[in-house]
């Protein structure tokens, strides 16, 4: 008994590890999401109440199954009385409900001025992202990352390259579809300083599951520090063996599909790779940014990632540790 | 009678569970092997390599592959001088008229290569598997005879028929072409 109990105690703890952390509805750090949380709250508390008020009268239904039938209030007035009175109880709920519902929708999509935008652009399997401007030269386009500045109103404008895609940052927001030929758009705001994990939450492929994004929320200086960090161009090699992956990168068809901005390289259908040893991940969140990772990525695309669009070009072994050298160093 | 019914039955339904295979990770001796295509001097057909065949000749038969095929000739602009299959400042595949042959080694070398008049090489900008995809998918719009695999469908307007529906000879022959 007493283990039976242990093991569901330590059950239900993981369940509720699940509620907090980077990737979580129930853990809201940003505007939309903290409304949503708490709609799901009254929903879930309001009808656990109604729930469980219908269980007891069930259960005192049954209580009284056995006992004749004259001792039971039975009379026709009775009975009139209580259904209406849980019909106009239903009613009201599920009014309340549906207004709550209405006004927190209505609250997702607040007015636009001054709003960052980014857009993004889903593909199987990550994300192009472009922070736009009113300025062409300040817009620039960066992948499987957003930074955001901490209680700024950030404007997502979603669309996508081949299927239908979902934009999922569950601590920040609610969910919306990245769907060919239409624009959607999301809108949140953040207000804690972190790291949020999204996903796309719509089947779109094998690698479905290894379609990840991450959103940094930062202080507002240390963001305009970032932004003006990518949109510089790619800086030059300082060593070597850098200089050498350039060439290799600019010879080879890695050039053919990806751009780094600054070099000839100016392929689109493959993420920007300006800044790529910058980001926190590659492969849209698949592996950390390393040296090794990047190397492992080149050689072998299709173990890691399989159905992806990335081809393993044939490479030699000094090749490989020169193309990866130039990579990492693209900060 | 009803023993025999009630054992091919789930037979059948459990064959049709079969999906075709994908080939997504070409082993890279493999893919080196499938480079060494045999062209005859005057660049007009040739042999394929014993890999190809030793494959299955996934490349003209593997709808997987038609489609990547299809999508590589949009990304690489192959649209840009030959439009959807009926040519532009690049000769048209849609009539059949196969300038080097209909030969999928000689739609290979043509890629891989480049030939004169305008076709630049792809040999920097494509990998050997995503060649030898593109060549089965060009094959396809100017084939002969319908082919049993299609690629994906457009998603745009379609311009022509689509590939699966050959013959592109018989569709546009003109007593003109010899």
């Amino acid at each position: 008994m007493t283990r039976a109990l242990k093991n569901a105690g330590s059950s239900l703890l993981l369940l509720c590890a699940g509620c907090a952390g980077w990737q979580s509805a129930l853990d809201p750090q940003g505007i939309p999401a903290a409304d949503l949380s708490r709609l799901i709250w009254l929903v879930i508390i309001i009808c656990g109440i109604v729930w469980a008020l219908v269980l007891v009268v069930l259960a005192a239904a049954l209580w009284q199954r056995g006992r004749p039938l004259s001792s039971r209030p039975t009379s026709e007035r009775h009975m009139t009385i209580a259904v209406s009175l849980a019909v106009a109880a239903t009613v009201v709920i599920i009014t309340f409900l549906t207004l709550a519902s209405y006004v927190v929708t209505r609250r997702l999509t607040p007015a636009r001025e001054g709003a960052l935008v980014i857009r993004v652009r889903g593909y199987q399997w990550w994300w192009e992202v472009t922070y736009m401007d009113a300025r062409p030269n300040r817009t620039f386009v960066t992948a499987n990352e957003l930074h955001v500045p901490v209680g700024r109103l950030v404007r997502v404008e979603l669309a996508a390259g081949d299927v239908i895609h979902s934009f999922w940052v569950p601590s920040l927001a609610g969910k919306q579809d990245l769907i060919p030929g239409r624009s959607n758009e999301l809108t949140f705001t953040a207000r804690t300083a972190g790291v949020y994990r999204g996903q796309c939450a719509e089947f779109c492929g094998l690698q479905h599951a290894h379609m990840a994004f991450i959103v940094i929320a930062e202080e507002p200086a240390s963001f305009e520090a970032w932004r003006n960090a990518q949109n510089a161009e790619a800086a030059a090699p300082a060593r070597d063996d850098e200089a050498a992956g350039r060439e290799v990168f600019l010879s080879k068809a890695c050039a053919a599909c990806h751009t780094i901005r600054g070099t000839p390289a100016s392929g689109t259908l493959g993420p920007d790779l300006t800044h790529v040893g910058g980001r926190n991940t590659i492969a849209a969140g698949l592996l950390e940014t390393t040296r090794g990772s990047l190397a492992a990525w080149i050689t072998d695309p299709q173990t890691l990632k399989p159905g992806n669009n990335m081809p393993a070009v044939p490479l030699n072994a000094k090749e490989l540790n020169d193309v990866s050298a130039y990579l990492a160093s693209l900060k | 009678m009803r023993a025999l019914l009630f054992t091919i039955l789930p037979t059948l339904l459990a064959a049709g569970c079969q999906r075709e295979e994908r080939d997504l990770r070409l082993d890279p001796p493999v893919a080196d092997a499938l480079g060494q295509i045999a062209l005859m001097p005057n660049g007009i057909g040739g042999t394929p390599p014993e890999a190809y065949a030793a494959l299955g000749k996934p490349y003209t038969s593997n709808a997987y592959s038609l489609g990547q095929g299809k999508r590589l000739y949009t990304w690489f602009n192959c649209k840009g001088c030959h439009a959807d299959g009926g040519g532009a400042s690049g000769p048209a595949f849609l009539d059949g008229w196969w300038q080097y042959g209909p030969d999928i080694t000689s739609i290979f070398a043509s890629i891989r290569d480049g030939r004169p008049n305008g076709m630049p090489a792809f040999r920097d900008r494509l990998t050997t598997e995503q060649i030898w995809q593109l060549a089965g998918y060009i094959q396809t719009i100017g084939a002969y005879s319908g082919p049993t695999a299609a690629p994906s469908r457009n998603d745009e307007m379609q311009s022509r028929p689509s590939e699966n529906r050959a013959p592109a000879a018989g569709r546009t022959e003109s007593p003109d072409r010899p």
